[in-house]
């Protein structure tokens, strides 16, 4: 599996986090207006899927490009996370539910610094994420 | 904050009594610095409340459960809460006709061990105040307002301390404030 970047926005749109492993092509704009446009790309997403669901579950999951595959988990409280991955990675919803649980909930809601709906600029964060993702079975 | 070398998210058994007494010092610092057991009611909801925004992110880690469908199922998700983080089991009585309001009722209590208040506070301070915040605070991370407070307590001379939660509304996914 290959990993290209990540990006964790709250529900309120706030880009809370990013972080880039493989990234070739480079986007032509600014950080955060590439934030935005990737949060209101998820959003239209979702709100797509539930006006087209025939049933309730109509929970958005991922995308696939010919070239990469985006990785879409949603928490029960409003935390988005979007992983770019190759196109066969598959576990990636383990991987994303466990990145929560082990290092969203340990080095940000258990630090008191981090305040929700601000950007985490936790630095221990983010050595701790780059290291989940390294150490990840299928990340070459 | 320190290196944890431990990775693995452990729920560290902590003794209630260290957790009890904590709680009241902080209630009597509290007292002390108020005077007045409305303030204090009112500062301890606003701890809970901070509290619960964060404790709610652990509990969804830890449980793996979705949205709540609807208050009976949030009903059985605070039991459970109330089991792991107090390892007490309340239970669940006194729906409201219209299905939007429930009592927790507790026979047991790890805050209020060891405590009894004095006459000057019995009638206004409540003790367990920053309960009622800490559910207030996670409901709403999920999306739901509430309305929590306390129908009976045991410290007040009551056969049993009983929460009434109240369901206000749910709330929905803002849409961002475009910039054109």
């Amino acid at each position: 599996m290959v990993v290209y970047n990540i990006y964790i926005f709250d529900n309120h749109g706030t880009f809370l986090f990013y972080s880039e492993y493989k990234r070739v092509k480079k986007a032509e704009m600014s950080h955060s207006e590439e934030g935005k446009l990737m949060y209101g790309l998820l959003y239209s997403l979702k709100s797509m899927c539930q006006k087209l669901s025939s049933n309730d579950s109509s929970a958005f999951n991922c995308y696939r490009t010919n070239k990469y595959k985006l990785n879409y988990m949603e928490t029960p409280s409003g935390l988005w996370f979007a992983l770019n991955t190759d196109v066969n990675a598959n576990g990636v919803k383990e991987l994303l539910q466990s990145l929560y649980q082990q290092v969203y909930v340990e080095f940000v809601v258990k630090n008191p610094e981090c305040e929700r709906g601000k950007p985490i600029e936790s630095a221990l964060f983010k050595h701790e994420v780059d290291e989940f993702i390294r150490r990840s079975p299928q990340f070459r | 904050m320190s290196r944890q070398t431990n990775k693995l998210a452990d729920s560290k058994k902590v003794n209630n009594e260290l957790f009890t007494l904590t709680y009241g010092a902080l209630v009597a610092q509290m007292l002390k610095d108020h005077e007045n057991c409305e303030e204090v009611n009112k500062q301890l909801e606003r701890m809970g409340y901070s509290i619960g925004q964060r404790l709610i992110e652990d509990f969804l880690a830890r449980t793996n459960c979705a949205r709540c469908a609807d208050l009976r199922d949030t009903a059985d998700k605070i039991q459970s809460a109330f089991k792991m983080y107090l390892t007490m089991s309340p239970s669940i009585t006194n729906w409201s006709t219209s299905g939007d309001e429930f009592s927790l009722v507790f026979d047991s209590n790890p805050l209020t061990e060891f405590v009894e208040l004095p006459d000057s506070y019995s009638t206004m301070l409540k003790y367990c105040s920053i309960i009622p915040g800490i559910i207030r605070g996670a409901l709403e991370m999920v999306q739901m307002e509430v309305m929590c407070w306390f129908v009976q307590d045991t410290l007040r001379g009551d056969p049993s301390t009983e929460l009434r939660i109240r369901m206000v509304k749910k709330m929905e996914d803002a849409i961002p404030v475009g910039e054109n």
